[in-house]
């Protein structure tokens, strides 16, 4: 680089600080002076008291590190600064530090102990920057503190560490392999991890050591696919290429049977010759296979299988195109045939991205449209290329295109290549013309029409698509020779005209071999280019050569003199090449005596019949690299490409990616302190809150626990057809199965859920072993009522982990007592409920821990309330039924009917809805799909939870779908559109006050503390006269809880019922008091912030008691 | 994963370097100078370019090319999406991305570099993030800085990087709370000689500039979601809620961003709001061509079409053009032999038009290279898929922002081209 423009960086790096005094200060002015005094100047820089210059030597120095000069000399006036306070000094002093620490290792130890300090500061992120730092200096002296930092990091408390500790581990691996084995060790706790923000980290790091050690994800598989939506688009695309290669090894070709499956139907045939037999043979297989199938033992994906898949099909959506390409690719080489056509419109999507994007996009379409054609075809008009396309896209364009012709849209494509072949850029109508060419190779009913095309392209003027046309129809013609000798006549005119060394080398070969086609022009031939021998290039003299010897084995009367010739003017050539052509030719050919007993059969040798060349594309047999890959697109292994296996055999055992319950004991008693809650809180995975019913309670984080602990729980229940939750997706088969088997289940019902019940308990930890046991002697005065309800909670806790398919066979499990089931799980929720009260900010990780706490207090709260027992009824047992309301009747349903009820249960995507549990049942005859909601009309302020979509319900069956509705603490209608797969319903749901609110526990104190401040305009007091059967306070209790969602509140008086609640939306406080007098008169008194709702609810309770 | 990188400007001169593991020496960069000569276009050099040691994996942006070194294998288009994302990273930061840009921040620039990546793997690419630790340079900061001595590197500790949603940064507050969304649409359509459509397609995005207070959390429903037939999100966007209700719920990164992109599917629906009339022959043994062209628009529902631009690349034979155009102004490239004709409004009462007459090379063969007409245009006010946003809501945060939604429709950046004559069928 020039003085000058040195000049200009030097400013340009420092006019933002541009100190007024170093302006004019010689020593700055120095800068075209010798770098040695230029140096000595930004020392002094450095070593002044003063942050500003010091900056301002720093942005000098960095600034010529970005140049790519060598600024190593400064190193110990650096390093002074790596203290500094200022923070942008240190920033600049680390990039200079991390640059040439390697070139000066000595003076680089300096700076370690700072680093090491910095380890142990109380912030997470200068624990993380000083890691990061440490790690990046490349001093094999400082390996062990390396390996010492990153395990300490590795067991951080800050998941942000971990992950800068994720991000060392290769570091260090590079600088001194020896380590592997013990960073292994690191690798495999970190992997364990649960947070999203190491997830992608560790995966990188596990490629970069030990992508061989497999075993190391088995029992982290789940958790992966289970986190990846939520992992930043970088770690995604390396764990999902990382999983890719994991599931070649663990689960069976899923294509195994596939050729059935082949999307597209008849338009699908191959048009490779190569593949031709075998495709016509698959034709005839399949009407015979067809009806086999039924009979054969389908293929059964194991569920994990399925669980990538469809965890990673979201991410087609990303933005990022590598997300894209890595979930393209991972469907490519483990998806059923028949689902592997959602990845094309998504690849399609990238191509109207960057022109890098697409030429990467197109390399790896063009591998899969060999493989798949099908998947492309409707896309084909995307592949049309424009003139704006730089002119390798074109070309790659076009090898697509070619890839994707066949009969039925051959003749659009060729249309569309009569375009390209006038454009302006040359290479790119060579190309076009080699697509012809093997567009006719490939289909035989355009060879003549594309053959035609290009003999006239013969006459073209540009010579470059003359010369190309004609190697194209030289490979053409050797396919049927016979019925061309008309064209070889009018190409034998060419050589007249065309220059181009390639063609006309071409155009001789063609009339030497099919030199019996025209036996009066070939010599001819022979005689001009004898004369024109010595001007021509090296390709073209040796098909010279070819002639002369062919022609004088056919014609040897009239081209012996020629062939002489030419072969004298061969042998003083200036190519060794051709005089050693010339001698070998003059040997075979011409008998003399010394020549051996190959010249009998010179013309077996040079007229023997040829094999037509096989026009192939580049791509073909590309896909045994991984696609997306570096390899791929190079066709040439690069440097750390792992091999993508074949599929096994059989598929190894499935149960290395069971895990133990035992595993999360440690992450349970950390959520217990405070501080661990809070970051967990923050690891809170985004999506998560959206998913199935139960969300937002479950995170990803505890996912894998509770969903191995529901595993067992599920195996134990279809223990008769392991494989039934993944089959009932797909055939109908098993789903009859299914149906049979529930039928006995039906009758074995209560075993099963004591079963189960057990069980899930069973999978749980020590200490709530001790609840249990509590809970076991409550249950004799509770009956096994309360056990039900418990192995209910643990299966929805697990439902969302399930794939909805377990979700709906669990519901068609515990289905048989619809009425009594949400009245028992509201009883637990309400005790939950009261909870929540005494821990404010219950973050959706720790439910679970909630739910754990919970059991045991209410437990102890009921153990409590024996002696109370005013308690215990009130808060837990409301013993009447949920109401029911008809959503949608049987008759306007046409079958299907639905009932909602308010399950009182908290919502748990969002706490601010009132959770409505839905009941479908579907009574007529055909099946009904895709249950869901539409075209939500709300009040402004309302909003709508959707259940998730009911795929299918089968004729005859039953289920339950919960969605949420925030009301805003008003009665007002919630409107929409219930809809199936053919039919729309508008439907409505209108919530009664009492549903509006959600009990709250309150001391007797609280009680009136609360109740004083609600006076006046906020509260309503009415008289009444109880009914009749309703004058003991057991039944007031149980009236005013069913009418609304309150709790009672504990109360000295047993004059007095007191209930307390809040609104679902605002969270306004609701107090209702009974009071009783004499013969049944009592007062009935409600305060609430919101009159509205106290008004409503008093004539609510009004109603309630009276009747 | 990522080596280096080296920043190369368009006269081949390696003006930024960046090693985030042991050094690798500038000379790397031979191969690629070895491959941009044999390109005869500046975006025809591979993006992939395989050395004895190395893996060169270049992005060409605003005339630059961003190299990255790679070592073993990895994602070719991992790299590429990295590389577009540091460029969308400096145009965001220095509001264009040139030499000199790069240039005068050089220092802010490899503190960037250095947040973005570690040991060669993306760490902080959300500029949401990367603000909150380095902030952009406006020229106030940068005069309060040189007054006051304070830095540009942020004070706070990068929080954002902890939190759920690392696309917003924490404790945003604004005295205007906005949002708004632009709805842009780009048709794509390629037209054959005699005005019918060969493949047209519509493409839109919808960029959003939402500067709300706090942790806003929206949802944007439109009256017509079916019409979207593939979207892309940004990483924001819920998936569930999308799958489930066809709405967009999201909590917004601060700033501009892209929300979704989308593809409408409707291959025969697609309206092309003007049509061309053109007669351009050229004479066998006259060394004069007719060029004529007559624009007009078609389908625009009454909205304007404006700030047409019509490029057309002429034969090579073709050494210059004497052309009278009704409105706007042209000019014609004698070397590249690009004609661009800025028409600006069309007037539907008076339509634009460009006639006139090509000089050929004396002597010179009619020219057999088809001409192809490219034309850029906006309409403001409309999108032409028919989009239309239906509300938007926020929640979580007390204040009423201010919301507005603006339409617009252009043709794409591969724009309609009309190409003329065939050879047979």
């Amino acid at each position: 680089m020039s003085a000058s423009s040195a000049f200009n960086d030097e400013k340009g790096g420092s006019s933002s600080v541009g100190e007024p005094e170093y302006g004019h200060d010689p020593a700055s002015g120095g800068i075209f002076s010798s770098d040695y005094k230029r140096h000595d100047d930004l020392k002094e820089m450095l070593d002044s008291n003063k942050d500003a210059l010091k900056l301002e030597a720093m942005k000098r120095i960095v600034a010529m590190i970005a140049r790519g000069k060598n600024a190593s000399d400064l190193f110990p006036a650096v390093v002074k600064n790596v203290a500094c306070k200022n923070i942008e000094v240190k920033k600049l002093v680390y990039v200079y530090l991390v640059r040439y620490a390697e070139e000066q290792q000595d003076l680089a130890l300096l700076s370690i102990s700072t680093f090491q300090r910095g380890l142990k500061d109380p912030n997470q992120l200068i624990r993380a920057s000083a890691l990061r730092v440490l790690s990046s200096i490349r001093v094999t002296i400082i390996v062990p503190i390396m390996m010492l930092a990153i395990k300490e990091a590795a067991s951080d408390m800050s998941p942000y560490v971990r992950k800068t500790a994720a991000h060392a581990i290769p570091k260090l691996y590079s600088l001194d392999p020896e380590q592997k084995d013990q960073l292994i060790e690191v690798i495999e706790k970190l992997l364990a991890d649960k947070t999203t923000l190491v997830a992608g980290s560790v995966v990188m790091a596990f490629e970069e050591v030990c992508p061989e050690r497999i075993d190391l994800i088995h029992k982290n598989y789940r958790k992966l696919c289970n986190l990846l939506i939520d992992v930043e688009e970088w770690g995604q695309v390396v764990i999902i290429n990382m999983l890719t290669r994991y599931a070649r090894t663990q689960f069976l070709n899923p294509n195994i049977n596939e050729s059935l499956l082949e999307e597209g139907g008849g338009g699908d045939k191959t048009f490779y010759c190569s593949d031709e037999d075998e495709d016509e043979d698959e034709e005839k297989e399949k009407q015979a296979e067809v009806s086999a199938l039924a009979k054969r033992k389908p293929y059964v994906m194991d569920p994990d299988h399925r669980l990538l898949l469809r965890n990673t099909k979201p991410l087609l959506q990303s933005r990022n195109a590598a997300v894209v390409m890595a979930v393209a690719q991972l469907y490519f080489h483990l998806a059923p045939k028949a689902e592997v056509g959602v990845i094309a419109k998504a690849l399609v999507r990238l191509l109207r991205s960057h022109s890098e994007v697409q030429f990467v996009v197109l390399q790896n379409v063009a591998t899969m449209t060999i493989k798949r054609r099908g998947m492309f075809e409707p896309y084909l008009k995307s592949f049309y290329i424009r003139s704006t396309d730089p002119t390798q896209i074109k070309i790659l364009k076009l090898e697509v295109l070619t890839n994707l012709a066949n009969e039925t849209n051959i003749s659009t494509i060729l249309r569309e290549f009569q375009t390209y072949i006038k454009s302006m850029d040359k290479d790119f109508v060579a190309a076009t013309i080699q697509a012809i060419g093997r567009c006719a190779t490939n289909i035989g009913e355009v060879r003549d029409t594309c053959l035609n095309g290009l003999v006239q392209l013969l006459s073209n003027r540009d010579e470059l698509v003359v010369a190309e046309s004609v190697v194209v129809i030289k490979k053409l013609l050797q396919m049927q020779p016979e019925k061309h000798s008309d064209i070889i006549k009018h190409m034998a005119k060419l050589t007249d005209n065309i220059q181009v060394p390639m063609a006309r080398a071409s155009i001789l070969w063609l009339i030497g071999e099919y030199c019996e086609h025209v036996p009066k022009i070939a010599p001819d031939v022979l005689r001009k280019m004898a004369k024109s021998f010595t001007n021509e290039e090296d390709i073209v003299k040796l098909q010279i050569i070819n002639l002369a010897a062919k022609l004088y084995l056919t014609n040897s009367k009239q081209t012996k003199l020629l062939t002489q010739y030419v072969l004298n003017l061969a042998k003083y050539d200036q190519n060794y090449d051709i005089r050693d052509r010339a001698r070998f030719i003059r040997q075979l050919i011409v008998p003399t005596e010394k020549s051996g007993a190959l010249s009998k059969y010179a013309k077996k040798l040079f007229l023997a019949l040829k094999p037509a060349p096989v026009l192939e594309s580049p791509f073909k047999d590309r896909d045994h690299f991984q696609l997306g890959s570096l390899s791929h697109l190079l066709n040439a292994k690069a440097g750390g490409y792992q091999e993508l296996p074949d599929w096994p055999e059989s598929a190894p055992d499935p149960s290395v990616r069971n895990v133990e319950v035992k595993e999360s004991v440690p992450e349970w008693t950390k959520c217990s302190s405070r501080e661990k809650r809070k970051e967990k809180k923050v690891e809170k995975p985004f999506y998560s809150d959206s998913e199935g019913e139960s969300g937002p309670t479950e995170s990803a984080d505890s996912e894998p626990d509770t969903g191995s602990g529901s595993e067992s729980v599920s195996v134990s229940v279809e223990s008769g057809s392991p494989s039934d939750s993944e089959e009932s997706e797909e055939s109908s088969e098993s789903d009859e199965d299914e149906e049979e088997e529930e039928k006995e289940k039906k009758k074995k019902k209560k075993e099963i859920k004591q079963m189960q019940a057990s069980e899930s308990e069973q999978s749980s930890e020590d200490d709530r072993k001790r609840d249990r046991k509590i809970k076991e002697q409550k249950s004799n005065s509770e009956s096994e009522s309360d056990e039900d309800s418990e192995s209910e909670s643990s299966q929805s806790e697990s439902s969302d982990t399930e794939s909805e398919v377990e979700v709906k066979k669990k519901k068609k499990v515990s289905e048989p007592k619809p009425p009594s089931k949400p009245l028992k799980k509201e009883k637990k929720e309400m005790s939950l409920l009261d909870l929540d009260d005494f821990e404010p900010t219950p973050s959706p990780q720790v439910t679970p821990v909630n739910t754990f706490l919970s059991n045991s207090l209410v437990t102890d709260l009921e153990g409590l309330s024996l002696s109370d027992s005013v308690l215990s009824p009130a808060t837990i047992a409301p013993s009447s039924a949920l109401k029911n309301y008809e959503l949608l009747h049987r008759i306007t349903g046409e079958g299907l009917s639905v009932e909602y009820c308010f399950s009182r249960q908290a919502f748990s995507p969002d706490a601010n809805m009132v959770a409505v549990q839905m009941h479908f049942t579907n009574n007529a005859t055909s099946d009904t799909k895709n249950l869901h909601i539409e075209d939500v009309k709300l009040q402004s302020g309302m909003r709508v939870k959707e259940f998730a979509e009911i795929e299918l319900l089968p004729a005859g069956e039953a289920t339950t779908a919960v969605m949420g509705v925030d009301f805003c603490d008003s009665t007002q209608a919630a409107n929409f559109q219930l809809c199936t797969h053919t039919r729309k319903f508008f439907v409505s749901i209108q919530p009664p006050v009492g549903e509006l609110m959600r009990p709250v526990f309150l001391t007797e104190n609280e009680f009136k503390k609360e109740q004083s401040q609600l006076m006046g305009m906020n509260e309503i007091s009415e008289n009444l006269t109880l009914d009749a059967k309703c004058r003991n306070e057991h039944a007031i209790v149980q009236r005013v809880t069913t009418a609304a969602n309150l709790s009672r509140v504990p109360c000295g008086s047993d004059k007095e019922c007191r209930f307390a609640g809040k609104t679902v939306t605002s969270g306004s406080l609701v107090l209702a008091t009974v009071a009783t007098k004499d013969e049944g008169a009592a007062q009935l008194t409600v305060n609430c912030e919101k009159m509205v709702i106290g008004t409503m609810l008093v004539k609510d309770l009004l109603l309630a008691l009276t009747q | 994963m990522i080596h280096s990188l080296f920043l190369v400007n368009a006269s081949g001169d390696i003006f930024l370097e960046k090693h985030w593991k042991s050094v690798v020496s500038r000379s790397v960069c031979d191969y690629f100078f070895e491959a941009q000569e044999r390109a005869t276009e500046p975006e025809n050099v591979p993006p992939v370019i395989s050395t004895p040691h190395h893996y060169l994996i270049s992005v060409l942006r605003h005339r630059i090319y961003f190299v990255a070194v790679i070592q073993s294998e990895v994602p070719p288009l991992f790299v590429i999406e990295f590389l577009h994302r540091v460029v969308d990273t400096f145009q965001d930061y220095f509001g264009v991305c040139t030499e000199a840009a790069i240039k005068d921040n050089v220092v802010v620039v490899y503190e960037l570099l250095e947040e973005m990546l570690d040991n060669g793997f993306p760490l902080a690419t959300e500029s949401n993030i990367l603000k909150e630790l380095i902030k952009p340079p406006t020229i106030l900061r940068t005069m309060v800085n040189t007054i006051t001595g304070s830095t540009n590197v942020g004070e706070q500790l990068p929080t954002g990087q902890l939190s759920v949603v690392p696309w917003r940064r924490t404790g945003v507050k604004y005295t205007n709370n906005e949002a708004y969304f632009d709805v842009v649409e780009e048709i794509d359509a390629i037209i054959d000689k005699s005005g019918s459509t060969i493949t047209a397609e519509i493409q839109g995005v919808i960029d959003a500039c939402v500067k709300l207070t706090g942790m806003p959390d929206l949802t944007l429903s439109f009256m017509n979601p079916r019409l979207l037939d593939d979207v892309s999100f940004h990483p924001c966007v819920r998936f569930k809620r999308w799958e489930a209700e066809r709405i967009l719920s999201f909590i917004p990164p601060d700033g501009n961003f892209r929300l979704l992109s989308y593809h409408v599917s409707s291959q025969n629906l697609v309206a092309i709001p003007v049509y061309v009339k053109h007669n351009i022959t050229f004479r066998e043994g006259s060394s004069q061509g007719r060029f004529d062209l007559t624009l007009g628009p078609k389908q625009t529902m009454g909205k304007a079409v404006e700030a047409v631009l019509v490029s057309s690349q002429l034969p090579r034979g073709v050494l210059n053009a004497n052309l009278n155009p009704s409105q706007g102004t042209y000019t014609f490239d004698p070397v590249t032999k690009l004609l661009t004709w800025d028409v600006g409004k069309i007037n539907p009462q008076k339509l634009p038009s460009l006639k006139g007459t090509m000089s050929l090379q004396a002597g010179a063969s009619k020219p057999d290279e088809n001409p192809t007409i490219n034309i850029q245009l906006k309409i403001q006010q409309m999108a032409i898929s028919g989009l239309k946003v239906n509300r938007l809501d926020m929640y979580g945060e007390k204040y009423k922002p201010f919301k507005g939604i603006k339409y617009m429709t252009k043709a794409g950046k591969s724009v309609s081209s009309y190409l003329f004559e065939f050879l047979f069928i």
